[in-house]
């Protein structure tokens, strides 16, 4: 059996959430840069040409770019070849995520309680989404995730009568009602399928893929596509202030469910849509 | 329309904002979210004192990430101005005259600042790292204990941000839908 010892991945963490913070994706960041150019309304242009220089101040002068530094999700697929020395998983990507947003200069924004609100000073614990799969590698993807957009998701549980005119509904609605909120330019993540919380899960990684990916099922593809089009025609835009560019790109993950049932879950993301993915 | 101004701001300042102006904010501004408007709104209530002077000043809906050495700040966004609604009226009964933020507002609050002659503007959600090159001085000044919540005495120059909501009840969330 391959060891992966427990050190390792909470160097990986750590360094995951600094970077992650500081340096959106190439896929993310372009989008934002190009879209400018396809941007009409000039408020709209000028807030995607302000969006641009943010990050670029984010990355010379390591500052976050956004404040809100998020709660930190891991999507951690362990191979089971794989043997995991030293410790605890979960003590170690936690102890990651304390050293990431200490060392980091990251805020914390993790209360001990939902409703005590107490704040535990390193933004742990962080939500942990765990696979075993094939092989000996461990494959992480830290993803922080901001709440302005995060308040704005939704769980939807359709009938299959409503059929694809009711996922339709369902994403234009939930982005419609998160306007200014979310942070537009936003990124929209679906999971259709599953059960209730299976879908969200599906909703939260597509948030992870590519932006510029599509679904490898043809029909999906084709509704990622109409939808970030619907979305775009909204007038939304930028900041919410009027334009063509409300969302950067629309991802939609699918699984089986069951005869009586059309579980949607629409995750929001804002711009600022981190994901950071290494195999160790 | 770009607008230079100076913080605290009057009524007449007030009056004179259009909901869609650019504005640029000079001056003194305050910092509180959810938690220290909630102590702020309990405090009132009780009869108690708050931090600071609410008459004619600003409160920038912020909790900003922690300064490096050599820094002033660290990025500094605005939050989602909505889930301020529900302290926001009382406030602004006692003197607050602006608001920064992100987000719709609620009819309440509106109508608040309607009564009370106020004005709403956004900031652009999302671009911490710029805006925090416009605070050239920050200090808490209460609520230490609420860590990036705590209230913060910010000196700004030439902070950017559009009026959403004037005084005349103008909404430019709606207006260019």
């Amino acid at each position: 059996m391959r060891e992966v010892s427990t050190d390792e991945i909470t160097k990986n963490i750590k360094e995951m959430c600094i970077e992650a913070n500081y340096i959106l994706s190439d896929d993310v960041k372009n989008k934002i840069i190009n879209s400018a150019a396809v941007e009409n309304s000039e408020i709209g242009k000028k807030i995607l040409s302000q969006l641009e220089e943010n990050m670029e101040i984010a990355e010379r002068e390591q500052i976050p770019i956004c404040q809100d530094t998020g709660m930190a999700v891991v999507f951690i697929k362990v191979g089971q070849e794989v043997h995991i020395t030293g410790g605890n998983l979960e003590d170690a990507i936690n102890q990651g995520v304390r050293e990431g947003y200490t060392e980091g200069y990251l805020r914390k924004s993790v209360v001990k309680d939902p409703l005590i609100r107490e704040n535990t000073k390193d933004n742990t614990p962080a939500i942990i989404h765990y696979e075993i799969v094939q092989g000996d590698k461990v494959e992480i993807t830290v993803a922080p995730k901001g709440f302005g957009s995060e308040n704005m998701s939704r769980v939807c549980m359709l009938k299959p009568a409503d059929g694809i005119e009711g996922v339709k509904n369902a994403v234009i609605e939930t982005v419609k009602l998160a306007g200014p909120n979310a942070c537009p330019p936003v990124v929209v993540g679906v999971g259709i399928g599953g059960t209730f919380e299976k879908c969200a899960l599906l909703a939260k990684k597509a948030l992870t893929r590519d932006i510029n990916s599509e679904s490898s099922i043809e029909y999906v593809a084709e509704l990622e596509k109409e939808l970030l089009d619907e979305i775009n025609n909204l007038n939304i835009g930028p900041g919410g202030l009027g334009g063509k560019i409300t969302a950067l790109g629309v991802n939609i993950e699918t699984y089986p469910t069951h005869i009586a049932g059309l579980p949607v879950a629409i995750n929001m993301c804002c711009h600022v849509n981190r994901h950071k993915k290494r195999i160790l | 329309m770009d607008r230079y101004i100076n913080a605290p701001i009057d009524n007449e300042i007030v009056n004179s904002l259009k909901a869609g102006d650019c504005v640029y904010i000079t001056g003194t501004i305050y910092t509180a979210r959810d938690a220290a408007h909630k102590r702020m709104y309990e405090a009132i209530k009780n009869g108690e004192n708050i931090p600071f002077e609410l008459k004619n000043n600003i409160i920038y809906y912020l909790g900003p990430s922690p300064a490096r050495e050599g820094q002033v700040i660290g990025s500094a966004g605005p939050t989602t101005s909505s889930r301020m609604d529900k302290y926001t009226p009382l406030l602004l009964e006692h003197g607050l005259k602006g608001m920064i933020g992100k987000g719709k507002r609620s009819d309440n609050v509106i109508e608040s600042m309607y009564k009370n002659n106020a004005v709403y503007f956004a900031a652009i959600g999302g671009a911490g790292a710029l805006l925090s090159k416009c605070i050239k001085k920050a200090e808490v000044i209460a609520y230490d204990d609420l860590g990036t919540e705590a209230i913060r005495k910010l000196e700004v120059e030439n902070l950017p941000a559009i009026v959403v909501i004037d005084n005349k009840k103008n909404n430019m969330y709606e207006s260019h839908k």
